[in-house]
C-alpha cells in the first residue's frame, strides 16, 4: 500500500535542510511503529519518495512525500500515530492512500505557490505594489542567474504562473518541476534590482502554500492526485 | 512557538544552523519559573561531537526527571558562529530555553580531553562569565567541571569553582540540595563552595593551596579550610544495573558521530594495560546486567526511532554477556532493520562469527590494537595480545573473506628501541603473508589491505608510566621515519598503508595532563590569542603555545620529558581514583625490570582481574570484579 503525506515545516523547523528532514521523517516512522517496506540488499532502507526540496530558510505549509507499507493501514491512524511523535513546527496535514498507478511524489511535482512576506521593520518604497504588478506583467521578466562561476540569464516570465500582489503580501505560483523549477526570491530579487532597491534577503519571509502536479492541464495539489 | 537567541540571518549565515536552534525529539521543556535551579550542561566542542557523549546524556536525564531542575544543553558554537556571536555581541545560550547561560545557576562542563581546555575558557568568555572563579559574583552560575581531565584538574583549576570527581550518578542531588539550602538562609557563594566541599567527591580548588620545592616539584597540597578532606575520593556507582540511564536520548537533526543508541555493557575494564588512564580510572569492572541492557536496547530504539545500535565499553570481549546480549540483539533487528554496530572486539572464532553476521565482511574491516611492534615491548606495556593470536585471528578472518585490516600501534613507549619499530613493519608484513598463505588466488579479491597507524605515547596520571618521560618531538619524528623505513623494506610493502598522528599536539597534551596549577596563567594567554578547538588539526597552533609557555616561564620539558622520582608528589596526588600509589608504583618498576630482561620468558606481566586479583586498591569501593567470587 502506498500513502501520501502531506505536512508543514513552520518555527525553527525551517533551519533543517532537505536531506535532514528525510532522515527525521525515516526515525519519525519508527517511532509511530508504521510497517513501511524496506528496499532489499545488505543496507536495507526505507521506501519514501520526497516532492521538491524546500531551501533552509523557508518555511512550508505544503510538503510531500510518499511512502510504502509492508501492511496496509488506516490513513488516518498514519497521520494520528505520525503527528504524535513529531518536533514542534513539524505537523502531519493529510494522509492519502495512492493507487498503485499514480506516479511518486517527486515525479509529479509541477508547480509551487508561495507566499511573501516582509520582516517587520522593512522600509519599501512608496508604490512597490503597482511597480511589481507592471514588473511581472512584462512580456519578458530577466533574470541573472549566478552558479558558482557563470552567470546566467533567465527569463522568468514562462515560469511564472501566477501571482497577486497586496501591501502585505505577494503570491507567486511558479513551475517547481525538477527540470525547470524556480525560486521564488530570483523573482523578488530581479524585480528589486529592477527599481534599484537593495533589500537584505533576511527581510523577506518565504513560505510555501502549496505543492501541484498536473491532472490534465490543471494544477491540482500533490495530496488530490492519487490515481 | 521557541523564540531563538539568534536572528535568522545570523543562522542562515552559518555552516549549520541546526548546531543552534534546539528543538530536537526528547529535548525536555520546563517553565523556568517553576524550576528552582537552573543547569546547563555543556561539552566543550563542536554539537555533533557534543552530542554524541554518552556521560552528558546519563545526566541530562538523571537531571531532568528532578522535578525542581531544567537542565539544558550547550556545546561550542564552531568558529563560524563564534565570531558571528562576538560581533554582534550575542551572549551564549543554552539550546533548550534560548536563555543566556549566565543567568543559569550552574554550568556543568565535561572535560573528555586536555586539547579542550582553550574552548572551556571559549564557552566562559561568550557566557560572559569571568574565566577566573575568584572574580566570579553571585550573578555568575557555578562552574562545575567533570569527566576524565577531573582526575588531573590542576592546570585549569583556577577557571573552576568546583569538581566533580568520578561518576555522575551518585552526588549530585546533595549537591543541589545544599545549593538549595544555601539560597534559603541567604548564603553566600563561598559559603555554598564551603558546604559543597565537605560533600564527598567534590573537590573545590580554592579551599586548596599547592606548595613547591625549589625544583618546582610539588611539595605538599594544603587543605585550607576547616573540615573538607585532604583527599578527595572518586566517586562511583556500586550497581551499575540499578541506575539512572537515558532511555529516551535527544535525537539530533543532523549526523553526529555517534548518531545511534548506545548501550553501555560495563564501566573499567579487567585488563590492566600500562599506559591506558581509562582502565585504571573506572575500577572496578562493574557489568550491566544482561536482562537490562535487552531491555534497555527495545525501549531505546522505540523511543528514538534510531536504525543502529552500539555496544560500548573498553573492552567489550570481556562482558560476560557479550554472546547472550549478540544474539538477543540480532534476532531483534534483524526483523525491525535495525543494524548492530560493534566495537572493536578481540579477533577470535566467536568474533568473526558475530561479525560476519552484522555487516559485510567484504566492505569492512578487523581491527588489532597490538600498541607495540615486539612481544617484548607488548610485555612491557602489558597488552596481552600476542603475535600467535594476531596471526591465527587473522588467518580465520582471511578465510572467512575479511581482505583489510587495521593495526593500531603507539610510538615511543618506555624502553623502546629501534628493534622494537621494525617490529611494526614486520608484524604488517607477516599478516600480509598470511593472506597470501591461506587465501587461494582465485578467492582473492584484489590484494590485502593493511593500514597501520601510530600514535605518540602521552603518559598519564594514574597510570604505571605517570613516573615515564616522554619522548622529545625530535625523537617522534626519528621514530615516525624509521616506521616508515621498516615498512617500506617488507617484502609485502605494497598492500602496507601508514599513517601517522600528529607529533605537535601530543606534546602538549602532555603538558597538560600532567600539568600543575602555574599552567592557567598561560593557557589563557594562548586563548586570548584565538586559539580555540585544539583538538582539531586544522585549528591547531602549536607555536602560539610554545611561545607562551616561553613567555609565561613554563619550561614544558619539565612536564613532558623529565623522569620523575619514585617519591615525587604528584600535583593529581591529592585525589584518590581508589587505585593505591604504591601499586601504580609496582607495576611502574615491574615494567622497567621487564625492559632489563634478557629474553620475553623473564618478563613478568600482570594478570587481569579475573585471572587473579592483584590487590590493586579498587576493592575498597567493594563492588564490582573485586567481591565477586572468582571461583565460580
Ligand atoms: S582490587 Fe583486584 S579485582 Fe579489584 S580492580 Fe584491583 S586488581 Fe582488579
Amino acid at each position: 500500500m502506498k500513502v501520501r503525506i502531506k505536512f508543514s515545516k513552520t518555527g525553527v523547523m525551517k533551519f533543517i535542510g532537505h536531506l535532514d528532514m528525510m532522515r527525521y521523517f525515516q526515525k519519525a516512522i519508527r517511532r509511530a511503529k508504521i510497517d513501511i517496506a524496506y528496499s532489499g540488499g545488505f543496507s536495507p532502507h526505507q521506501i519514501m519518495s520526497f516532492a521538491a526540496p524546500l531551501g533552509v530558510g523557508l518555511t512550508s505549509l505544503g510538503e510531500y512525500f510518499d511512502i510504502e507499507l509492508r501492511t496496509a493501514m488506516d490513513e488516518e491512524a498514519i497521520k494520528e500515530r505520525l503527528n504524535q511523535v513529531m518536533a514542534e513546527g513539524v505537523a502531519i496535514l493529510e494522509t492519502t492512500a495512492l493507487a498503485d498507478t499514480a506516479g511518486n511524489a517527486m515525479a509529479s511535482v509541477a508547480a509551487a505557490a508561495y507566499e511573501v512576506t516582509f520582516a517587520e521593520g522593512t522600509v519599501l518604497p512608496d508604490g512597490w505594489t503597482g511597480q511589481l504588478t507592471a514588473f511581472l506583467d512584462q512580456p519578458q521578466i530577466p533574470y541573472h542567474k549566478l552558479t558558482s562561476k557563470v552567470s546566467r540569464m533567465l527569463d522568468l516570465k514562462p515560469l511564472l504562473y501566477d501571482s497577486k500582489v497586496t501591501e502585505e503580501k505577494v503570491y507567486l505560483l511558479v513551475n517547481a518541476s525538477s527540470a525547470d523549477n524556480i525560486k521564488p526570491i530570483f523573482v523578488m530579487k530581479a524585480f528589486f534590482e529592477s527599481i534599484g532597491v537593495t533589500i537584505s534577503e533576511h527581510s523577506l519571509y518565504i513560505c510555501r502554500m502549496e505543492t501541484y502536479g498536473l491532472n490534465g492541464d490543471k494544477f491540482v495539489p500533490l495530496s488530490a492526485l492519487t490515481e | 512557538m521557541r523564540k531563538l537567541a539568534l536572528k535568522d540571518e545570523y543562522l542562515l549565515l552559518a555552516e549549520k544552523p541546526a548546531r543552534y536552534i534546539g528543538n530536537e525529539i526528547n529535548s525536555i521543556q520546563k517553565d523556568k519559573e517553576t524550576t528552582a535551579i537552573r543547569m546547563a550542561l555543556c561539552f566543550p566542542d563542536v554539537y555533533e561531537i557534543g552530542m554524541s557523549h554518552l556521560g552528558i546524556q546519563i545526566l541530562y536525564d538523571m537531571l531532568n526527571s528532578w522535578e525542581d531542575v531544567w537542565c539544558e544543553r550547550v556545546y561550542s558554537p564552531w568558529v563560524d558562529m563564534d565570531r558571528i556571536m562576538r560581533e554582534a555581541s550575542i551572549p551564549l545560550f543554552a539550546l533548550e530555553s534560548q536563555d543566556p547561560i549566565r543567568e543559569f545557576d550552574f554550568l556543568g562542563i565535561t572535560i573528555q580531553y586536555e586539547l579542550c581546555y582553550t574552548n572551556i575558557l571559549q564557552i566562559l568568555d561568550l557566557s560572559g562569565i569571568p574565566y577566573y572563579a575568584r572574580e566570579r559574583s553571585d550573578a555568575d552560575p557555578i562552574v562545575i567541571g567533570g569527566g576524565p581531565c577531573t582526575y588531573n584538574p590542576e592546570p585549569i583549576a583556577d577557571f573552576f569553582d568546583l569538581f566533580y570527581i568520578g561518576e555522575g550518578e551518585t552526588r549530585y542531588r546533595e549537591l543541589l540540595d545544599c545549593y538549595l539550602e544555601n539560597r534559603k538562609q541567604g548564603g553566600s557563594r563561598d559559603e555554598f563552595l564551603l558546604a559543597a566541599a565537605r560533600i564527598p567527591g567534590i573537590y573545590v580548588p580554592r579551599f586548596y593551596r599547592t606548595e613547591y620545592y625549589p625544583d618546582g616539584t610539588v611539595s605538599a597540597m594544603k587543605p585550607l579550610a576547616e573540615g573538607i578532606p585532604a583527599r578527595i575520593r572518586k566517586e562511583l556507582v556500586d550497581d551499575v544495573s540499578h541506575t539512572c540511564y537515558p532511555l529516551k536520548p535527544v535525537v539530533p537533526f543532523i549526523k553526529t558521530t555517534q548518531d545511534r543508541v548506545t548501550l553501555e555493557l560495563q564501566r573499567g575494564c579487567i585488563r590492566g594495560c600500562r599506559f591506558c588512564q581509562a582502565g585504571y580510572l573506572y575500577r572496578p569492572v562493574r557489568e550491566r546486567d544482561v536482562d537490562v541492557l535487552k531491555k534497555y536496547a527495545i525501549t531505546m530504539l522505540e523511543n528514538t526511532g534510531y536504525e543502529e545500535i552500539s555496544l560500548s565499553s573498553l573492552s567489550s570481549s570481556d562482558y560476560s554477556g557479550l554472546a547472550e546480549l549478540i544474539d538477543f540483539l540480532i534476532t531483534e533487528c534483524k526483523s525491525q532493520h535495525t543494524n548492530i554496530s560493534l566495537p572493536s572486539l578481540r579477533i577470535d572464532a566467536f568474533s568473526l562469527d558475530v561479525m560476519s553476521k552484522v555487516q559485510d565482511v567484504k566492505k569492512s574491516s578487523l581491527t588489532f590494537a597490538p600498541e607495540a611492534g615486539s612481544q617484548r615491548l607488548r610485555n612491557i606495556i602489558n597488552k596481552g595480545l600476542t603475535e600467535e593470536m594476531i596471526l591465527e585471528g587473522a588467518a580465520t578472518a582471511f578465510e572467512a573473506g575479511w581482505s583489510r585490516v587495521k593495526l593500531y600501534f603507539m610510538l615511543g613507549l618506555p624502553s623502546e628501541t629501534e628493534a622494537d619499530i621494525s617490529g611494526i613493519g614486520e608484524l604488517a608484513n607477516r599478516i600480509a603473508a598470511v593472506y597470501y598463505e591461506t587465501v587461494p588466488k582465485e578467492k582473492r579479491n584484489g590484494k590485502v589491505q593493511i593500514i597501520a597507524s601510530t600514535s605518540f605515547f602521552i603518559p598519564k596520571p594514574f597510570t604505571p608510566f605517570q613516573w615515564a618521560p616522554q619522548a622529545t618531538k625530535e625523537a617522534f619524528l626519528d621514530k615516525a621515519y624509521l616506521t616508515r623505513k621498516s615498512i617500506s623494506s617488507q617484502l609485502n610493502q605494497k598492500s602496507i598503508k601508514y599513517n601517522w598522528h600528529e607529533t605537535d599536539s601530543s606534546v602538549l597534551e602532555c603538558v597538560l595532563a600532567r600539568g600543575d596549577r602555574r599552567l592557567a596563567p598561560a593557557i589563557l594567554e594562548v586563548y586570548r590569542k584565538g586559539c580555540i578547538f585544539d583538538a582539531w588539526s586544522e585549528h591547531y597552533r602549536h607555536d602560539v603555545w610554545m611561545e607562551t609557555f616561553k613567555e609565561n616561564d613554563v619550561d614544558i620539558s619539565f612536564y613532558t620529558t623529565r623522569e620523575r622520582a619514585d617519591d615525587e608528589i604528584f600535583p593529581w596526588d591529592f585525589i584518590d581514583c581508589g587505585i593505591s600509589k604504591e601499586y601504580l608504583r609496582k607495576e611502574w618498576h615491574k615494567a622497567r625490570s621487564a625492559a632489563q630482561a634478557s629474553s620475553e620468558s623473564e618478563q613478568l606481566v600482570t594478570p587481569n582481574c579475573r585471572e587473579q586479583c592483584q590487590g590493586c586498591g579498587a576493592a575498597s569501593f567493594r563492588t564490582g570484579i573485586c567481591v565477586l567470587d572468582k571461583n565460580i
